[in-house]
């Protein structure tokens, strides 16, 4: 082994983080390239749809009792991330209440397009993981936003909770997630094999296209981040990080694999950029939408996508010893 | 051909609102209104539509001129401050009165 040559180094990275990295490039260099906003909505919705089913193929037929602790373990980090990050934004940082509740409520919450490189990622590597991950996307992806505006608010009467709870639990994310787990758990992988060169042979080529026009829309987040100072980019980096640790210890408790708990870790690392803004924006108004935007999408998402999930790979690696 | 006035009602704001305005015209009696995408640029910075925080859609209601005054109160009241909206009230005339 000599030094490490362009063709070692190369098939060391993942090909779809060059497609970000290219929908990045092509957005600060102006280029006008953008994906047609039906196609980016398909695109999500075939990853989600794909995720979910992924995660029900697994479920099929096993029991759904030993999968309880998992559940109520991924739920409680769900409820204690934005209570982590809510001192940091509102005193270290001095935010606006409301600001500081929002950001926290994005960090508690997950990103899909986050979880499905990590998802590649392990797949790439032929690390096994527990196949019903995707069952702590949909619980991690709710109790941050109650969090959140209840820290924002307290239990105002002003809170329109009908409408927060419509946008939480039957938001499209929750129900593709959902409705893909439930349809794989009915029918089982045979009865998914018509529908696989769709959902799961294709499976990468849909995240390269969505991770480009991902990184077309990072490009345009770049601009507003020197508005907002040094803070907010310390914070985007560091939350992450913080975010995985919780999920590394709580992967252990559960005695999940060193693959579930990476999985674990990005997921607790990863900050939403698109259920909570949306929830967050009808029911926290005087937050703005632009600061907490900039940092999930802005730096996190680049980061988790790019260094993250290697390092929390490592990290879990290193913890399991 | 006999033509009645009515005032046409037009609200440009963020996509996010859309639920809690279709809510509060239901409620404050409006009988119909039109919802479209749109784009644009002004005091909130270029809105591109290319992603969904940054989508905008413009609503359109006819309606008589007390039920305007109604609603344009209304979101003064709950949204001017925290959202980015326009609106604004021109007259049409309608041909028929009983719809709006």
């Amino acid at each position: 082994m000599g030094a490490p040559t362009w063709a070692s180094v190369g098939s060391m990275i993942d090909p779809i983080i060059l497609f970000f990295v290219l929908g990045l490039a092509a957005g600060l260099l102006r280029t006008p390239l953008r994906l047609p906003p039906a196609i980016y909505d398909l695109l999500s919705i075939l990853l989600l749809l794909a995720i979910g089913l992924k995660g029900g193929v697994e479920l099929h037929g096993q029991d759904f009792l030993p999968l309880v602790p998992q559940i109520v373990g991924v739920g409680l980090l769900g409820f204690i991330l934005p209570f982590i990050f809510y001192p940091v934004l509102k005193y270290l940082g001095k935010l606006k209440k409301a600001d500081a509740a929002s950001i926290a409520a994005h960090y508690g919450s997950v990103s899909v397009g986050t979880f499905a490189v990590a998802l590649g990622y392990l797949e790439a590597r032929k690390i096994p993981f527990e196949e019903h991950v995707p069952l702590f996307v949909v619980i991690l992806e709710i109790p941050a936003i109650i969090v959140g505006i209840l820290l924002a608010k307290g239990l105002s009467k002003n809170t329109n909770w009908k409408l927060v709870f419509q946008e939480v639990f039957f938001g499209k994310s929750i129900v593709l997630l959902v409705g893909g787990l439930a349809i794989a758990w009915i029918v089982g992988s045979e009865g998914l094999k018509p529908l696989s060169p769709l959902f799961f042979d294709l499976f990468k080529g849909v995240l390269a296209l969505f991770l480009l026009e991902m990184g077309l829309v990072v490009s345009k987040q770049l601009s507003s981040l020197r508005k907002y100072g040094v803070f907010l980019v310390v914070f985007a980096v560091c939350a992450p990080i913080v975010g995985s640790l919780f999920g590394i210890v709580l992967g252990g408790w559960l005695g999940l694999s060193i693959g579930g708990t990476t999985i674990l870790a990005t997921l607790a690392a990863s900050g939403s950029y698109i259920a909570v803004p949306a929830a967050v924006r009808i029911s926290i108004p005087e937050a703005n939408p632009t600061l907490s935007l900039t940092a999930s999408l802005g730096v996190t998402f680049p980061f988790n996508v790019v260094v993250g999930i290697p390092f929390y790979y490592y990290l879990t690696v290193l913890y399991f010893g | 051909m006999k033509s009645t006035q009515r005032k046409l009602l037009t609200i440009i704001t963020e996509a996010a609102l859309e639920g809690s305005l279709e809510n509060d015209l239901e409620k404050l009696g409006a009988k119909g209104y039109t919802i479209l995408d749109a784009r644009g640029s002004g005091h909130n910075g270029l809105r591109s539509a290319n992603w969904d925080a940054t989508k905008n859609i413009r609503i359109e209601v006819i309606c008589s001129e007390e039920l305007s005054g109604k609603v344009i109160n209304h979101l003064k009241d709950v949204y001017y401050d925290n959202y980015a909206m326009i609106l604004f009230v021109s007259e049409v005339e309608v041909l028929r009165p009983e719809k709006f």
